[in-house]
């Protein structure tokens, strides 16, 4: 099983990450890699910078040392177009969905294919369309503003929009945070059912112990500016306190009854 | 690594459509077109031959969807034949999701959009106007608490609106000001001179200055920079629910928000307004100056000549009236913004145009009063 997962193709290659802010280190020489079509959960306390390695990899935020490899591309030494054409490959979900509020939710989701695709107008209406019903979304979904649709509707309007261009790779910070239970396992289906037809591979910044147990294959914990990846029955056995109470906290044994 | 291409074989009834290459958002632009130029009206049946498909994303997968369905609606058999297994899952996917089309926004006729906006805009004012009066009752209400009992007051909060309202708005205000002496004294001289009467340059700054320029350019630079300030201070606190926060607490919001901004304001447009005045009156002297070889003490007897404290007074007794209209817009604005950062940005901008609007409509029913009392 493990030589398995070892055999796969790696998408996303992190090696010895430095991240400083000031003189605080958040990651220390971290070494990560993520394989094509797996879900990984990132977990970690609050500052351990789970937001922060996801910034690094999508190139939001210049770390001060290491090696980050994304489907095969160094993505420090890109050209700013050969930049462009990898973003086209990857799609990134915003903790508050980040939607452009002065746009409609179709249109939201026509803004990547209006730049980057040549597409006649209807054509990009229908895309539009679909990737709004992908998502779960009604029909007359497409025509509101952000501010008019709930918190979970807008975070699947935002999913929708990193779809927009068919990414390889989906990067989700937090996205159940804010919903309820009955939204949060609905988003945790979708992003399973995605994976699986569209052939997605999610980097998920999660704090839900519920979409650990439900949808991820590996799980990374950033801890003391490392990171231990592992599936969630490896993490039960490691006898890291943090990680002993973060698994087998009173939450978590409710979580993974 | 093949370019996206359609195949079309036509045999007896039977249209066969070969996919070949990478079905990809790509490509879609080409693909789209042949798709849509299909002409099937001879064949009963339809065979999508996917045998030969590399790549195929949501587009792909959506456009072999939705001729499908277009060919089925016209009552033709349609099949998928040799679909790859990689791929079924996505095809699949997106034939059960499908594209429902979604309401357009209907839109009226002209004429009724038109009037629509015009009706709309005219209850908007009307709105405003009767919000703003009931926003101006409240603040008095409770201006008369605070006189019954100082010690509402909050100090530090007036302390440091006086500080940021007036202070920091010298230098500005001063340039400003300076430079607007400077231009009518070069004006003024430009138009006297035929008539000899440039020394007239000097009663033309002064009581222009003291009656109209200082107090006006004081109040717009205020508007647009203490109004705007005050608008969004109290809406980033409305949109962080800081202002509900307050309620909760038992604070009054008008109190602890509004009250010290006024107050500061009104202490602080006045003193402006005179510092205004004096450096309005140094332009016209360093005009006069450089123009005419004008010496200060002969600027200052003319000075003394054309203008009398009446002048002064008139200009000055603005000053309070027009710091009551910008910091009442600019609070009203604050509080009247909703949920997001973007109505903050758009209140702001409101507050601006609001205030200066209102204080140049103030300034000329000043002026008609003053005209009308012949001062």
């Amino acid at each position: 099983m493990v030589e398995a997962v070892q055999a796969r193709e790696v998408v996303i290659k992190v090696r010895g990450l430095v991240n400083r802010f000031g003189r605080e280190t958040i990651h220390d020489g971290l070494d990560l890699d993520v394989f094509k079509g797996e879900i990984l959960g990132v977990v970690g306390g609050s500052g351990a910078g789970k937001s922060v390695l996801l910034r690094s990899i999508v190139g939001l935020n210049h770390p001060a040392a290491g090696h980050i490899e994304v489907l095969g591309r160094n993505t420090a030494k890109l050209s700013g177009a050969e930049l462009v054409r990898l973003q086209q490959r990857w799609g990134v979900l915003f903790q508050n969905g980040a939607l452009f509020s002065a746009l409609t939710v179709a249109e939201n989701v026509a803004v990547p294919l209006k730049e980057h695709r040549h597409m006649p107008p209807a054509l990009i209406q229908e895309i539009a369309a679909l990737k709004v019903a992908l998502v779960g979304l009604p029909a007359d979904a497409g025509a509101k503003y952000p501010a008019q649709l709930s918190g979970g509707m807008r975070k699947r309007a935002a999913l929708a929009r990193a779809l927009a261009l068919d990414p390889e790779i989906v990067f989700l910070d937090e996205p159940t945070a804010g919903l309820d239970p009955i939204a949060a396992a609905g988003f945790d289906q979708l992003i399973l059912s995605l994976r699986d037809s569209l052939g997605l591979t999610v980097f998920m910044v999660t704090h839900d112990l519920d979409s650990l147990e439900a949808i991820c294959d590996r799980i990374a914990v950033l801890i003391d500016r490392h990171i231990t990846v592992g599936t969630l029955a490896e993490h039960l056995h490691n006898p890291h306190p943090w990680i002993q109470e973060y698994f087998t906290g009173p939450r978590a044994r409710a979580a993974f009854a | 690594m093949a370019a996206a291409e359609l195949k079309i074989e036509g045999e007896g009834d039977r249209l066969t459509l070969r996919a070949v290459g990478r079905w990809t958002g790509e490509g879609a632009a080409r693909l789209d077109r042949r798709l849509h130029a299909i002409d099937a009206k001879t064949y009963r049946r339809v065979r999508f031959e996917l045998g030969a498909v590399e790549a195929l994303d949501t587009v792909g997968a959506w456009l072999l969807n939705r001729t499908g369905e277009e060919l089925r609606h016209r009552g033709l058999e349609v099949e998928l034949a040799n679909v790859p297994t990689t791929l079924a899952p996505l095809i699949a996917r997106v034939s059960a999701t499908g594209a429902p089309p979604m309401p357009t926004r209907r839109h009226p006729s002209r004429i009724l959009h038109f009037l629509a906006r015009i009706g709309g805009g005219t209850i908007g004012a009307l709105r405003f106007g009767y919000d703003l009066l009931g926003f101006f009752g409240l603040v008095t209400v409770r201006i008369l608490r605070v006189l019954a009992q100082p010690w509402r007051l909050r100090l530090n909060a007036t302390v440091r609106h006086l500080e940021e309202t007036g202070l920091d708005a010298l230098p500005i205000v001063g340039l400003i000001s300076m430079l607007v002496g400077l231009v009518l004294a070069y004006q003024g001289v430009d138009q006297l001179r035929p008539f000899g009467a440039e020394i007239y340059m000097v009663n033309l700054v002064g009581v222009a200055t003291l009656r109209e320029m200082g107090i006006l350019l004081t109040a717009i630079v205020v508007a647009g920079r203490s109004g705007s300030a005050f608008t969004a201070e109290i809406g980033t606190m409305k949109v962080n629910e800081e202002v509900d926060a307050l309620s909760t607490l038992g604070l009054d919001p008008v109190e602890i928000l509004v009250l010290p901004r006024l107050i500061g304001l009104l202490i602080t447009l006045p003193l402006l307004a005179f510092f205004a005045d004096i450096m309005s009156l140094v332009g016209g002297a360093i005009g006069g100056l450089l123009l005419i070889d004008l010496t200060l003490p002969q600027f200052l007897d003319q000075l003394s000549i054309a203008v009398t404290p009446i002048m002064f007074w008139v200009g000055i007794v603005k000053a309070p009236v027009f710091a009551f209209v910008i910091s009442m817009v600019g609070c009203f604005e604050g509080l009247r913004v909703t949920g997001s950062a973007e109505s903050v940005g758009r209140q702001t901008t409101k507050a601006v145009v609001e205030s200066i609007f209102l204080v140049i409509v103030l300034d000329a029913l000043f002026s008609i009063l003053f005209s009308v009392l012949g001062i």
